[in-house]
């Protein structure tokens, strides 16, 4: 972790999210030396906290063709690119009774005109393909919707990033831009690890911080108009449906169930804060109650499927320039040189997008570096597989067989999670093979591997990159036996009894607005096995 | 408005989703203990299905380890059915078809029914050594087990010639299902229940054709044939049931267990109708005690010290005590009950090859609790956990109603109700 300091990178890029991540990883493989700082984790933001959905851009084909257009043309990339982070699921656009099946051909004349694939079922044969959906549809379309898993996808981008010679700082927050004159030469950063600040330079800052973008470009004394909008989620406990469900009308509250690996999430709502809020994420009642009861209509069977947690992300979305009330905002990407508008040289922001669009966000903002930069190199972003989705030594079968000797879902599992590089995890002996995780068949080796090579710095993280406490323990049975691996590899012990606790807090948050029935039950039992057996007190931290 | 707020909201359908994942489940399963290849209950069932409804390719094929004892479901606070969902697991996504062994040993019916007509060829032949080695080396039959033997009159037969008439003396009746084992094995355990039954002023008559209750087609996975028979009995129980008023009893906890439950729940095949009053021997006279209408009168001479091993489908029943509690009354019994553990055969389980030594491995603690205990004999529900008992241990097992059958004075017994 000893970066160098008197060092000038080529570029700094603020943002550890799919944005950020995707531009280290362009700029990287274009050759310029990079620094990606971040001030939690990966994915902690509005990349982590949506749908998981790989749009088709069908959502959008009626009221923005521009947005239809980027998405599908990125589904396509990622599809080749990320094909260990999706899902092809494909997906339904559902026509209920009380909807206008009149939309419906709207509907497929703009998919078609946006280049999205369509294919009007019979409403019997829908329900054959999809035995989850509404019984009453009445239309629905099949578009090449998906799932994709934020976490690893920006993981995957940030590892490459790693492989081209890139540095990362995760737990570095900014506190403050540095400049010369008009031009902006370095960042000021605070080490929540080693509670210390520390300076970096470099030729050119790119602000990818989305939402939080808002306040980094005050420090550098811009200004950019952001108008957050939350949006509120609810994860059920596993799979009700096999494709991606959306209701065919205009976009609105709770209509997108996507399927995304052993559970379902329906979202969301849409609510404009203030941007004093946007560290501050709860689901109100309101927002479950919307959820469930628009939920139902496109699944009846959500009524009687256990809620795991809910949970809340902001869009970053951002005013034209020309209109400070925000009445017109853009769902687009948004790239300001901010030499052009501010006069500031040396800093760019790249925000607004959506996580499908990750990746081409990245590819301009790298193209705009490069101008500055003077160089002239072509971007891969889009022909080269990320690192785990490589397919070209062996096939993913052949890796994993290798690797483990017993345990069938574990095995299974970090094929999913990790793709062709599963083949890291540990050789399979006995205990190696045992689970941390038993819900989501994270073993001890799958762990131990997140832990030395994939920027772990506590539980939290480590959920993220595999999914330990994830399922339907919530941290229950594999919260203890992470800390107790954590531990011994890193962490002092009284340091892991604050992340432990710190992760239950965690896991409670989102437990707390769905906390009935099963739930309930489940939680009390883990406060009984922490509190009660361990002695960990929810004041710990 | 106040409706609304009491009304249950979002609460799961899904038996699976109401783990809380205590794992008490794993800490049960007696497969588990002595086989590490066995994923566990909790992995198998509740786990196991969230994965599977992901993709059905994390179907494990190590479940078919699982000996369907259901010690798991007793042992779940929160009554899931974990049981049932590795059983339903096996149903829906196994790839391995039945081999050849698995149908001879799942198709009691028709094997018997061979075995039977050709009784002392078919005994000595299976008892010999080559034909067990060649049984063990073709047909992964292990070579240890010694397949009981079969009668050469059946009991179906030797009721019809022998017992039929003289059961319409009696004022009150109940239909008995027999099984297989009765009909093919052991007919003198048909006998002593029509002696119990008959003393306690109730005749005995068979069902309009009975069939195997199909519990060994379940484990073996032949699944359409095994609802074509469910279907065939619940009908066979309603004419008793339903048309002529009468119950359905049956010495075989088994039997009776995969009549009552495991059709509704495996099969789809519904049975409420017959469901109240299919029940066990030993429950049925129990009751007609415990109400005051039944009266049994014991022989003095009668002594004997007893160990009472329940069988895990008794355990699942939650109906031992009735066993118990009817042994308990002939004055000369010393009844040690034993700890409820599994003895590992479970049915057609244990007579597998791969299976044989997890098999014994997990019928260890009993067995040794068995020597351990100076009884006379060993008394069980169960026709399988008999043979496995006295296969592999020095001591006997019978039927509580066998031992009802010797400890009974009948004249005296009959004559309670006759005056």
């Amino acid at each position: 972790m000893n970066k160098n300091r008197s060092k000038e990178y080529d570029v700094i890029i603020i943002g550890g999210g799919a944005t950020g991540a995707g531009t280290a990883r362009d700029c990287a493989m274009r050759g310029l030396s990079v620094l990606l700082v971040e001030r939690h984790d990966f994915a902690t933001g509005a990349t982590g906290r949506n749908h998981g959905l790989l749009h088709s851009g069908a959502r959008y084909a009626v009221t923005d063709h521009e947005s239809a257009a980027e998405c599908i043309e990125e589904n396509m990339i990622l599809r080749k690119i990320a094909n260990h982070c999706i899902e092809e699921n494909n997906g339904l656009f559902l026509t209920l009774p009380e909807d206008d099946i009149a939309f419906q051909s709207q509907f497929v004349d703009a998919c078609s005109s946006a280049g999205i694939s369509t294919e009007i079922i019979d409403p019997k044969l829908a329900l054959r393909m999809e035995p989850s959906a509404n019984p009453d549809i009445i239309g629905a379309v099949k578009v090449p919707d998906g799932s994709v898993d934020p976490f690893r996808l920006t993981m995957s981008n940030a590892l490459d990033a790693k492989l081209h010679g890139a540095e990362i700082l995760t737990q570095h927050e900014v506190i403050d831009i540095l400049k010369d004159q008009d031009r902006v030469n370095g960042v000021e950063l605070f080490d929540h690890a080693k509670k210390e600040k520390v300076k970096y330079y470099g030729k050119i800052v790119c602000n990818a911080a989305g939402i939080w973008g808002h306040n980094i470009a005050k420090f550098a004394g811009v200004n950019i108009n952001m108008f957050p909008a939350k949006g509120s989620l609810l994860i059920f406990g596993h799979r009700v449906n096999k494709m991606v469900l959306n209701r065919c009308r205009k976009p609105a509250n709770a209509d997108i169930l996507v399927p995304g690996d052993t559970i379902c999430l329906i979202g969301t709502t849409s609510e404009r804060i203030p941007i004093e809020e946007i560290d501050n994420m709860y689901v109100s009642k309101d927002d479950v109650d919307v959820l469930i009861r628009e939920g139902v209509k496109l699944s009846p069977s959500l009524a009687t499927t256990r809620i795991l947690r809910a949970y809340a992300g902001v869009r970053p979305l951002v005013a034209a320039d020309n209109d400070p009330s925000g009445r017109s905002i853009s769902r687009g990407i948004v790239l300001m040189d901010h030499k052009e508008r501010d006069g500031l040289e040396g800093f760019i922001t790249i925000t607004g997008g959506k996580l499908m669009t990750y990746r081409l966000m990245a590819e301009e903002a790298t193209d705009l570096i490069c101008k500055k930069l003077d160089v002239d190199k072509k971007c891969e972003t889009a022909n080269i597989p990320l690192p785990g989705s490589d397919k070209s030594d062996e096939t993913l079968n052949n890796v994993s067989q290798k690797v483990y000797s017993v345990n069938g879902i574990t095995q299974k599992s970090a094929k999913d999670r990790h793709g062709s590089l599963a083949h890291k995890i540990a050789k399979g002996d006995e205990n190696e093979d045992s689970m941390v995780c038993e819900c989501e068949g994270v073993s001890i080796g799958e762990v131990k591997y997140a832990i030395n090579e994939l920027h772990v710095n506590n539980l939290i993280d480590l959920r993220r990159r595999t999914r330990v406490g994830m399922g339907t323990c919530q941290g229950e049975l594999c919260a203890c036996r992470a800390a107790g691996l954590l531990c011994e590899s890193m962490e002092e012990a009284g340091k892991a009894k604050d992340d432990l606790a710190n992760f239950l807090q965690e896991r409670w948050k989102g437990m707390s607005p769905i906390a009935w029935g099963e739930t309930i039950n489940e939680i009390q039992f883990t406060s009984w096995i922490y509190e009660g057996i361990y002695g960990l007190k929810p004041d710990n931290n | 408005m106040k409706k609304e707020i009491f009304e249950p909201y979002n609460v799961s359908d899904n038996n699976f989703e109401q783990c809380v994942k205590c794992t008490i489940c794993t800490v049960y399963c007696p497969v588990l203990e002595v086989n590490p290849d066995y994923p566990g209950p909790k992995q198998s069932g509740p786990d196991g299905e969230r994965m599977r409804l992901k993709d059905p390719e994390f179907y494990d094929e190590a479940l078919k380890l699982c000996l369907n004892c259901k010690r798991c479901e007793v042992a779940c606070p929160s009554g899931v059915k974990i049981g049932d969902i590795i059983q339903s697991a096996r149903i829906k996504y196994s790839k391995s078809k039945p081999k050849l062994r698995d149908m001879i040993l799942a198709n009691t019916d028709i094997v018997g029914t061979m075995a039977s007509t050709f009784a002392p060829i078919v005994n000595t032949a299976v008892a010999l050594k080559p034909v067990r080695k060649v049984m063990d080396s073709v047909l992964k039959i292990d070579h240890h087990r010694m397949f009981p033997k079969y009668t050469g009159l059946r009991f179906e037969t030797w009721y019809r010639r022998y017992a039929e008439k003289k059961q319409q003396e009696f004022d009150k009746h109940v239909s008995y299902f027999h099984g297989c084992y009765v009909n093919y094995n052991f007919p003198q355990q048909g006998k002593d229940l029509i002696k119990v039954m008959n003393a306690a002023g109730y005749g005995v008559h068979l069902l309009e054709k009975e069939k195997c209750c199909g519990v060994a087609l379940i484990s073996n996975g032949l699944i359409k044939q095994a609802t074509k028979q469910a279907k065939h009995n619940v009908e066979a129980f309603k004419k008793s049931i339903v048309d002529k008023k009468m119950p359905v009893i049956s010495t075989s906890s088994t039997c009776i267990f995969t009549i009552r439950d495991e059709y509704p729940h495996l099969l789809g095949v519904k049975n409420e109708e017959i469901r109240n009053d299919s029940e066990l021997a030993t429950r049925f006279l129990f009751r007609l005690i415990d109400e005051g209408k039944l009266n049994l009168v014991f022989k003095k001479n009668y002594k004997k010290r007893i160990a009472y091993h329940t069988p895990c489908h008794m355990e699942k029943l939650g109906w031992s005590i009735y066993s118990t509690s009817l042994l308990k009354m002939i004055p000369g019994v010393e009844l040690v009950q034993l700890e409820s553990q599994c003895c590992g055969i479970a049915g057609t389980y244990g007579f597998k090859k791969e299976n044989y030594q997890t098999s014994q491995e997990v019928g260890k603690p009993l067995f040794n609790q068995i020597e351990n205990s100076k009884v006379d004999f060993v008394a069980t529900d169960c026709e399988t956990c008999k043979w496995q008992i006295e296969m592999s241990t020095s001591s006997k097992v019978h039927h509580p109603i066998s031992i009802l059958a010797e400890a009974i004075d009948v004249e005296a017994t009959m004559k309670l109700w006759q005056k």
